[in-house]
């Protein structure tokens, strides 16, 4: 999957992110723990290493005796069983502090997903926080398990050796020390670099994908109109700059590490220049100078680590910060806590003290601004008694989908108030409220599963025989006992395998099962077959009986049969009244209905799908 | 993944012989590599035994009449022991010099390799017939289209060189030991072939953790969508609760599957670390028996251990490699297997005639592989210059007979003739060039709109995107929208409505010349006026050009200058509106539905 990517670069390491984030990760104290005792174990005996080959050379090879050996052997068996031990531990917990990082974000986000309110949606394309979800929390969990690893290993190591050098001799300690410096600046810079063009590889890539998508599904198109030629010279652009970019990116890392390393080979040098010297006066062993050797290779290592490390971190600073913010969004639709104790949360309703609804609602006085101060709704007033239908029309944009956004409280007005059988709404739970609710949108949406879990999304609890009468009354058995598996068809991702019609249908199902007192139908407008047409038509009368509806409104029947009928224009209620009082009036409402609802309602009779062109 | 059916190994020699200097020279590079790597370990052996003890020289005469010539004697060089640290240095930087080279030689032959592949891919796909495109599964041809071809990069990337280094390493390691201490090579020898095994058949498993967890990380990220996309259903339903229940549920899947990996990652590396550690211990006890038995020196026991230590890598990644080798020979395998489906033909002798003449089906069948019959026999004249209007149910095959003219499919029976020439001797990309067809759900780039309108030609001027634009009905909505012209669309810009997007595609078929018409339903997302308002434009556009419209809105229909109505692949009726409503049939049905339903929402009102 291509999720739509941001920008993934800050310029400075923010340690106060990278705290918050770590308060999530409080369950794996333990865990960090071992990393950082098992790396601190691997760096000691990494650096004591080299002391063994030194007293082996010193103390049998050149005096050429026996005597202890058993007990250096010993001593060395340890050392290597501790190494392997730490290894063990080291990659098996960081591992697990990989997957439970990555786990925990995804966990929290998830709840303050479901909880966050629609505003934040309308930000958020759902690319986005499905990166932030996927990527970003995989990403962060690595930085955070494997970080650590590189982290304490090579600040162990750098300090271990350096104190080990010291103490056998100063003097070329030192001098392995003045190659540090290059070594830090060369690696630093070489490391910004390469993760920078690796980023620019991953872009690349990222639009290779979208190009073969794009290929692959305009391929129809693409045909028809000719269009075979351009379209390659096209792809063959973004080919090329991936292998440019490809290429550059393997250039720097070609020529990063033989630098680092003939770098520090400047030290080796210095070693066994000095070394030699020494052992020549009898002043240093054949053992020590080896020990200084192997130093001498190895300390381009932890440099290395602490460069890639903490660009590593300064990479994953945006990624950092994009979580952080997402779960640190404050919901502006909150319920008080007088409401939560009484009436329990989203995640653990009361519903032993929910009121039953009647389905009276009441809009008083009820304006609604967007956050950037844009009116859509001014001073509505709406009293709808309990079982009434209301339709609503208007042009897009005049605040229809407000009204029933407000009214499932997804937005909550900005003044006024909205009143359920007679009580503000913000005095019950949100919860409350969204599961006397039913709602069918224009798009219906259905989830992966089988026809049967998606009837019975709203009321887990519901008998076979309860999803059965549903889908009848909606008239939708036929139809689902003609596919292969009846109920059991998988509707696919998102119902992907059912065509508009037939998820429709399914939605209606679902919301009758669920039984709302309150009916929220975004009437498609998209066409379907006319036989289907009819059947939604049904279905809709028969969700509707006895409820209290809102519907925006686009087919004629639809409207005819409303009890009233709003024309919201610009925000406010224009005209109101039944469909023979408006007609009579000869307003805006007679105008739409004769210039765009005779023509919807042929065009519904006579649209019929095309199917021919698939099997 | 991993396929029981032998795959070929042939396609992957194409690819390195396309880039075989370099390559070679990679390869070369790669074995200078290793040879210098051995230096460095018998310059060390020959300082500590020869220069700072008092053995003799461990190096045959000519190298060390080489050395000498170089450095002079014992004693010059004891005098300045700096030429040793330099030659160190000058060794590490034509090393690393070497393998600069290798780097960017693989890099560019395998980057280029991807490119080749990429762009043959993405051409291939292009010119499989309309019928493969149909019936594609996108998702899967995608994944052979990147995720395959970057698994082929990476191997020729890494770890073919990786392969030709270990091996190398092995053998070298193995001749330049052997002659220092026959017994130490041997037993240090002992654990290579466990861990090789090893090493191979355990990365398998690994491998395959791996792949439940992407598998797991795969559900999860569906459950993340679909509960995003569908926040609202899930918010009207009050159904949170049981969202982050079902959501954990998957979370927490894919959480064990990974933390089933870590384990096994945890063994993995350490039983390498545990063989090596036990192959050191063998050869440093050794190795100090020996000295003190006096059968080694301190410089061959230097050379001994780094040489022994330098093999536990190579042997390790040469299991690894080999286990990956595979899942590389099958991601190609799967790549050729595309390119390997064969596309339209080529037609030389193809001819490129005007299209301005009657069109012709004479008694064409067709049928798609998985459907028989889907048009009988179908015998009609569509003549030049006229408005033809179809109407057909659903699956009548009306939609393929006009994909027919393109040659998007062939007939399986009969013929079609345009001004009398057989669609067969004409060529495809003439005639789809010059038969503007617009699909009933068509297709827009991600580019903006302007791209879009002006797809079809090399070049466009603005005044004939704002005809065709404002001929199609698009213009009030394009100036509407923030950026005009220039908004983007598709994923990353703006999401367009059916009726938008059907006026864009047909304003981007008619800035190009052509000499038929065809809209596929192409105006059913657009209200009537509109309708009636597009095709008055393109009345006025284009006298001469032969136009066919599906369409089941009888306005439509009931302007064109011969409807014919097609039921289950054949024509059923025929002639104008006139003449149509007075006969029995389904077109007069539709006629009646229309007035009928009218009246019946009337009399609700009563």
């Amino acid at each position: 999957m291509q999720y739509q990517e941001e920008q993934d670069f800050s310029k400075h390491i923010n340690l106060g992110t990278w705290r918050k984030l770590l308060g999530y990760g409080a369950a794996f104290k333990g865990k960090f723990l071992v990393i950082a005792l098992s790396m601190t174990m691997l760096a000691v005996s990494d650096v004591v290493m080299p002391l063994m080959t030194r007293y082996g050379i010193d103390n049998f090879v050149v005096p050429r005796t026996l005597e202890g050996l058993t007990g250096f052997l010993l001593f060395y068996a340890l050392l290597l069983v501790v190494q392997v031990i730490s290894i063990y531990f080291f990659i098996l917990k960081a591992g697990q502090v990989d997957n439970g990082m990555g786990y925990t974000i995804r966990r929290e986000g998830f709840k303050k997903l479901q909880e966050l309110p629609f505003s934040y949606y309308d930000r958020m394309p759902v690319g986005y926080l499905m990166s932030r979800m996927t990527s970003d929390a995989r990403n962060l969990g690595e930085a955070f398990g494997w970080g650590l690893v590189d982290m304490v290993w090579a600040v162990v190591y750098l300090l271990a050796s350096i104190i080990s050098m010291l103490l056998i001799d100063w003097r070329l300690t030192l001098m392995i020390l003045l190659v540090v410096p290059p070594l830090a600046v060369v690696s630093f810079y070489f490391q910004k670099r390469i993760l920078k063009s690796h980023r620019e590889v991953r872009k690349t890539n990222s639009r290779i994908t979208s190009a073969f998508n794009e290929g692959i599904m305009g391929a129809k198109t693409t045909k028809t109109l000719v269009r075979e030629e351009m379209n390659s010279r096209e792809f063959q652009e973004i080919s090329s700059t991936m292998k440019t970019i490809s290429i550059r990116a393997a250039v720097l890392s070609s020529i990063y590490l033989p630098l680092v390393i003939s770098i520090s080979s400047i030290a080796t040098a210095f070693v066994l220049t000095e070394g030699s010297g020494l052992v020549l006066r009898g002043i240093m062993t054949l053992g020590t100078i080896t020990a200084f050797f192997n130093y001498s290779l190895s300390i381009f290592e932890p440099i290395h680590n602490i460069a890639a490390t903490l660009s590593e971190m300064q990479r994953m600073q945006a990624a950092a910060e994009r979580v952080v913010s997402m779960l640190e969004t404050e919901s502006d639709i909150k319920d008080t806590p007088e409401v939560i104790s009484t009436f329990g949360d989203s995640f653990h309703p009361k519903k032993e003290n929910w009121p039953p609804i009647t389905g009276d609602v009441r809009f008083d006085n009820v304006s609604f601004k967007y956050k950037d101060g844009e009116t859509v709704l001014k001073n509505f007033h709406l009293d709808v008694k309990a079982g009434e239908t209301i339709a609503l029309v208007g042009p897009t944009g005049a605040g229809k989908s407000t009204i029933v956004n407000l009214l499932c409280r997804f937005y909550e007005p900005t003044e006024g108030t909205i009143e359920i059988d007679g009580t503000d709404y913000k005095k019950r739970s949100q919860l409350w409220l969204q599961s006397n609710l039913g709602y069918v949108l224009q798009d219906p949406h259905l989830f992966s599963g089988t026809i049967r879990d998606n009837i019975r999304y709203a009321r887990p609890q519901a008998s076979d025989d309860e999803v059965y009468a549903a889908a009848r009354l909606v008239s939708a058995e036929n139809f689902i006992l003609s596919l292969e598996n009846g109920y059991d068809t998988d509707v696919g991702e998102s119902g992907n395998r059912l065509s508009t019609g037939e998820k429709q249908l399914i939605s209606f199902a679902r919301a009758i099962l669920s039984n709302p007192r309150i009916f929220v139908l975004d009437e498609a407008t998209s066409s379907v077959d006319t036989q289907t047409e009819a059947l939604i038509q049904h279905a809709i009368e028969k969700t509707l009986e006895g409820r209290t509806s809102f519907i925006i409104a686009h087919r004629l029947s639809t409207i005819r049969n409303a009890d009233r009928i709003l024309v919201i224009s610009d925000g406010e209620t224009a005209e109101s009244g039944t469909h023979q009082e408006l007609m009579a009036k000869r307003g805006q409402y007679f105008n739409l209905y004769t210039n765009q609802f005779m023509e919807e309602q042929a065009k519904a009779v006579l649209d019929e799908k095309d199917h021919s062109s698939k099997s | 993944m991993q396929e029981k059916k032998k795959v070929s190994i042939a396609p992957l020699w194409a690819l390195i012989k396309r880039h075989w200097a370099m390559f070679l020279g990679a390869a070369i590079a790669t074995i200078i590599n290793v040879l210098i790597g051995f230096i460095t370990p018998a310059m060390l052996a020959e300082l500590f035994d020869y220069y700072l003890g008092d053995m003799p020289s461990r190096f045959p005469a000519y190298i060390n009449n080489a050395i000498q010539a170089l450095l002079g004697s014992k004693d010059n060089v004891l005098s300045n022991l700096w030429m040793f640290g330099l030659a160190l240095v000058i060794i590490q930087i034509i090393k690393g010099a070497f393998s600069y080279f290798k780097g960017i030689w693989c890099a560019y032959a395998s980057e280029d390799s991807a490119k080749h592949l990429r762009d043959r891919l993405y051409d291939h796909i292009q010119s499989l017939p309309f019928g493969y495109h149909v019936n594609v599964v996108t998702g899967d041809l995608i994944q052979r289209c990147t995720s395959d071809v970057e698994t082929v990069r990476r191997f020729l990337n890494v770890q073919l060189m990786s392969v030709f280094n270990s091996f190398f390493m092995i053998v070298l390691a193995l001749a330049l030991m052997m002659p220092v201490n026959s017994k130490i090579t041997i037993i240090s020898m002992i654990p290579l072939p466990f861990m090789l095994i090893f090493s191979w058949r355990f990365f398998n498993v690994v491998i395959k953790a791996y792949q439940n967890w992407e598998e797991a990380e795969g559900k999860m990220s569906t459950v993340l969508q679909e509960n995003l996309t569908g926040i609202r259903v899930v918010r009207a339903f009050g159904q949170q609760q049981e969202e982050v229940a079902k959501f954990e549920k998957v979370n927490n899947a894919h959480h064990q599957a990974g933390m089933k990996t870590a384990p096994l990652d945890a063994l993995y590396w350490t039983s390498g670390d545990l063989f090596s550690a036990i192959q050191t211990l063998i050869i440093i006890g050794i190795c100090i028996t020996e000295a003190y038995y006096g059968r080694i020196t301190v410089g061959d026991m230097v050379i001994l251990i780094t040489y022994s230590g330098m093999l536990m890598g190579p042997t390790r990644q040469l299991g690894r490699i080999l286990s990956d080798a595979g899942r590389s020979l099958v991601a190609l395998d799967r790549i050729t297997q595309v390119l390997n489906t064969p596309s339209e033909p080529e037609e030389p002798e193809a001819i490129k005639p005007s299209l301005q003449g009657d069109i012709e089906f004479q008694d064409v069948s067709f049928g798609y592989e998985d459907k028989e019959g889907v048009l009988n026999h179908i015998s009609l004249t569509i003549p030049s210059g006229q408005t033809v209007a179809i109407l057909g149910a659903t699956g009548s095959g009306k939609s393929t007979l006009l994909h027919l003219l393109q040659r998007l499919y062939e007939p399986s029976n009969g013929r079609i003739t345009i001004g009398g020439i057989p669609l067969e001797n004409i060529d495809r990309k003439h005639l789809r060039s010059r038969i503007g067809l617009v699909l009933q759900e068509p297709f827009l780039y991600s580019k903006t709109i302007r791209d879009n309108v002006s797809i079809a030609v090399r070049s466009a001027a603005q005044r004939d995107i704002d005809r065709a634009v404002r001929d199609a009905s698009a213009y009030d909505f394009i100036q509407q929208s923030e950026k005009g012209y220039d908004t983007l669309v598709g994923e990353r810009g703006v999401t367009l409505s059916g009726g938008q997007k059907q006026r864009i595609a047909i304003a981007r078929t008619l800035m190009k010349e052509n000499d038929i018409l065809i809209f596929d339903d192409s105006l059913s997302a657009v209200d009537t006026q509109t309708d009636n308002a597009i095709r008055r434009s393109l009345q006025e556009r284009s006298r001469n050009i032969t136009t066919i419209i599906i369409s089941h809105r009888i306005s439509t229909l009931s302007q064109a200058d011969i409807i014919f109505v097609i039921e289950r692949g054949a024509v059923t009726q025929k002639g104008t509106h006139a003449e149509l409503i007075e006969q029995d049939g389904l077109y007069a049905r539709i006629y009646a539905i229309q007035k009928g339903s009218a009246l019946d929402a009337d009399h609700v009102s009563e």
